[in-house]
């Protein structure tokens, strides 16, 4: 199987959708002449032209809901927020018209959109562009989250949202597009909703999403190698839907449960993932559930200490040893 | 706006095409909206439904005349104050009243209320809430026809205090740029909401003239003239259709009613004089029927039966609405995702609600 990087993975996966159906279209800033900021959408541009790769002005607010509305027709629009940050300004179109079209209208109406970008701090840009706004948009019913953490995941699941008929909020990590795995030349589809473990283990189940799951495997191999404790690391890939049974099935396995994530802790995803284990398994439970989250306060420029903010491997290894000793 | 004022309109070639029953057709899609808001506001008065109701009575020249332009490829969409547009693109009072009075046989299944009416089948895309929120999504009407290589225009309306909002400006840089056949169609009122036009809005001439700096063609009209409003909006729309250029237009018109039902204050920040000078001098229902009278189209007895028959069909749609099914609890979690209802496998992997 060929090793191609994370980027290459999204850049096929809609390269394969333009190919496939007339109605998938790219919009954002820079996507098209310039290649796309983070060189995401390189080279499609003049592969497939004018019509189907398309440069927008900075106006977030109207290029989003230009693409509901679009959508509202049978358009399949696939747009690029050059950071999920800007999103902010765009909240409105997102929520109240791409989230409850269908809801308001009884049905009528349905808002077949993807939006993508990168989600993430850790890259020294600030608080204003370091949001990681999966658990705000999580909380919005008739709106579908999406986290992947490698390649292979990224590429499966984009064509997933892009052919998925409701709207689908897709949160990169800019850190992770260089980042190589392994990906079929075959077509896959990876269906939204489903977990995919990424290391069995026996001792403790760490449970994350996006880039705080290479952690988690990093902290595993620590874990193995210096204190002789198996974990087990289950990736979300999608918030919302969830897949309920696989968080219930490596917490009824290993007992113990530590819950990563690089969004910051109040009302986190996690919050919710602790609530859903608590009360349905709280027999299994041999520990508290335990959280680690970026640390709660805006993002920090300081290179230094962003990295510090984020969750690190050893941070998740302190986390373990606290409830496996 | 004054100077076009006594300016005929009737010979301009999509007036000089209406045949007497067509006349006669955009009376009775008048009197029909006035008399089903009418019904409403008593059936609201008398604690029937809840929430918001933005009464149109006063403003019905402008979604008829407009919406009697639409074409196979014509859409609309417009803001809160959506009945007036929803029954004059051909939804039934029914279906209307009944989402008014949050039933299962509203044509939103009660999940919509006064604010939100859709029918995509007769083009019609709401139905907002949000202020000058929906000017995107014209924008993507517009976007979507022509990327399908369609001709057609999307007719996107808003309140005067909806120029105001940042999304519209946007909205309008990309519809000059990217040459979208979208009509931007300000329903100036006088007021957003208690704010009159003077206290809200800087401008030298009109609001429409901010489409100069766009690019984008523009005009005003008297909206209380059905056939000028019908002679001007053709003109966008033939710009759509011909050229898939926008265009921005101003229609001067009043609503009799506060900004909502709820708005107490209708009277204090505007006067009860100036109230009843536009009913007596500028209502479009009285100012349609006698243009049809002088024009000997139609007589007292036809405009009485047709009056008659729009009450009859309100009131009818209130016992309709009165005799409907509330909604079952089971179907709050409806209509959420296309593939949870359709149980598509998409809709089949993960949990999507979060109750139990």
């Amino acid at each position: 199987m060929a090793e191609i990087t994370f980027r290459e993975a999204l850049r096929h996966a809609m390269a394969e959708e333009i190919e496939r159906d007339e109605n998938v279209v790219l919009l954002g800033e820079e996507v098209a002449e310039y290649d796309g900021a983070y060189k995401v959408t390189e080279g499609l541009w003049k592969r497939f032209g004018d019509k189907r790769v398309v440069d927008t002005p900075i106006s977030e607010a109207a290029f989003i809901g230009m693409g509901v509305g679009a959508s509202m027709l049978g358009l399949r629009p696939v747009m690029e927020l050059m950071f999920w940050s800007f999103s902010s300004v765009a909240w409105d179109q997102i929520v109240n018209n791409a989230g409850f079209v269908r809801y308001m209208s009884g049905g009528l109406i349905n808002c077949p959109i993807v939006i993508r970008g990168p989600a993430n701090g850790g890259t020294n840009v600030g608080a204003t562009h370091s949001h990681t706004p999966e658990n705000w948009l999580a909380n919005v019913p008739g709106i579908k989250v999406v986290c992947p953490a490698t390649p292979y995941d990224a590429k499966g699941l984009l064509k997933a949202a892009i052919r998925d008929n409701d709207p689908v909020m897709f949160m990169e990590n800019t850190l992770l597009y260089g980042e190589k795995g392994e990906v079929p030349e075959e077509e896959y589809v990876i269906p939204l909703g489903v977990a995919d473990l990424k290391k069995e283990g026996t001792d403790v189940s760490i449970i994350a999403h996006g880039r705080a799951v290479l952690t988690a495997l990093k902290a595993a191999e620590l874990l193995q190698a210096e204190h002789d404790i198996n974990a087990e690391v289950l990736d979300l890939r999608s918030i919302r839907p969830l897949d309920e049974e696989a968080i219930l099935r490596t917490v009824r396995k290993t007992h113990r449960v530590v819950l990563v994530e690089e969004n910051k802790p109040f009302c986190g995803v996690d919050a919710q993932i602790a609530s859903i284990i608590q009360e349905k398994c709280f027999d299994d439970l041999d520990a508290p559930v335990l959280r680690l989250s970026a640390i709660d306060a805006p993002a920090i420029y300081s290179p230094e200490l962003e990295r510090r903010q984020l969750p690190r491997p050893t941070d998740i290894v302190e986390k373990v040893l606290s409830i496996c000793r | 706006m004054e100077t076009l004022k006594n300016r005929d309109y009737s010979s301009a070639p999509i007036n000089a095409a209406l045949k007497p029953a067509d006349k006669i057709r955009l009376l009775k899609e008048m009197l029909r909206i006035r008399r089903f808001e009418q019904a409403a506001l008593r059936a609201y008065q008398g604690g029937k439904m809840g929430g918001f109701l933005h009464l149109y009575i006063g403003q019905e020249s402008v979604a008829v005349g407009t919406c009697s332009l639409m074409g196979a490829n014509d859409h609309v969409i417009t803001a809160y104050r959506d009945h007036g547009h929803a029954l004059a693109v051909g939804m039934n009072m029914n279906e209307c009243m009944a989402e008014l009075f949050g039933k299962a046989t509203g044509c939103s299944k009660g999940k919509g209320g006064s604010m939100h009416f859709f029918a995509p089948d007769k083009n019609y895309w709401g139905g907002h809430g949000i202020v000058g929120g929906q000017t995107p999504l014209g924008l993507g009407l517009a976007y979507g026809l022509k990327y399908k290589g369609l001709t057609g225009a999307a007719m996107c309306f808003m309140g005067d205090g909806a120029v105001n909002q940042g999304c519209f400006y946007e909205s309008m840089n990309m519809a000059s740029l990217w040459n979208l056949p979208v009509i931007y169609i300000i329903e100036n009122n006088g007021y957003s909401m208690g704010t009159s036009l003077a206290r809200s809005s800087a401008f030298k001439n009109c609001l429409a003239e901010r489409a100069e700096g766009f690019g984008i063609e523009w005009d005003t009209l008297n909206g209380e003239d059905i056939y000028e409003v019908r002679a001007k909006v053709q003109v966008a729309v033939d710009r759509a259709h011909k050229q898939s250029r926008p265009t921005v237009l101003e229609i001067a018109t009043y609503r009799y009613y506060g900004h909502s039902v709820a708005d107490a204050k209708h009277k204090v920040y505007r006067t009860e004089d100036e109230i009843e000078r536009y009913k007596a001098e500028h209502d479009p229902i009285n100012l349609w029927k006698a243009r049809l009278l002088a024009e000997r189209v139609l007589n007292e007895e036809q405009y009485e039966a047709m009056d008659d028959a729009a009450k009859q069909e309100a009131s009818d749609s209130i016992t309709f609405a009165e005799e409907s099914p509330i909604p079952s609890v089971e179907s709050i979690t409806e209509d959420v995702y296309f593939e949870v209802d359709r149980q598509t496998a998409a809709g089949r992997t993960g949990r999507h609600f979060f109750n139990d």
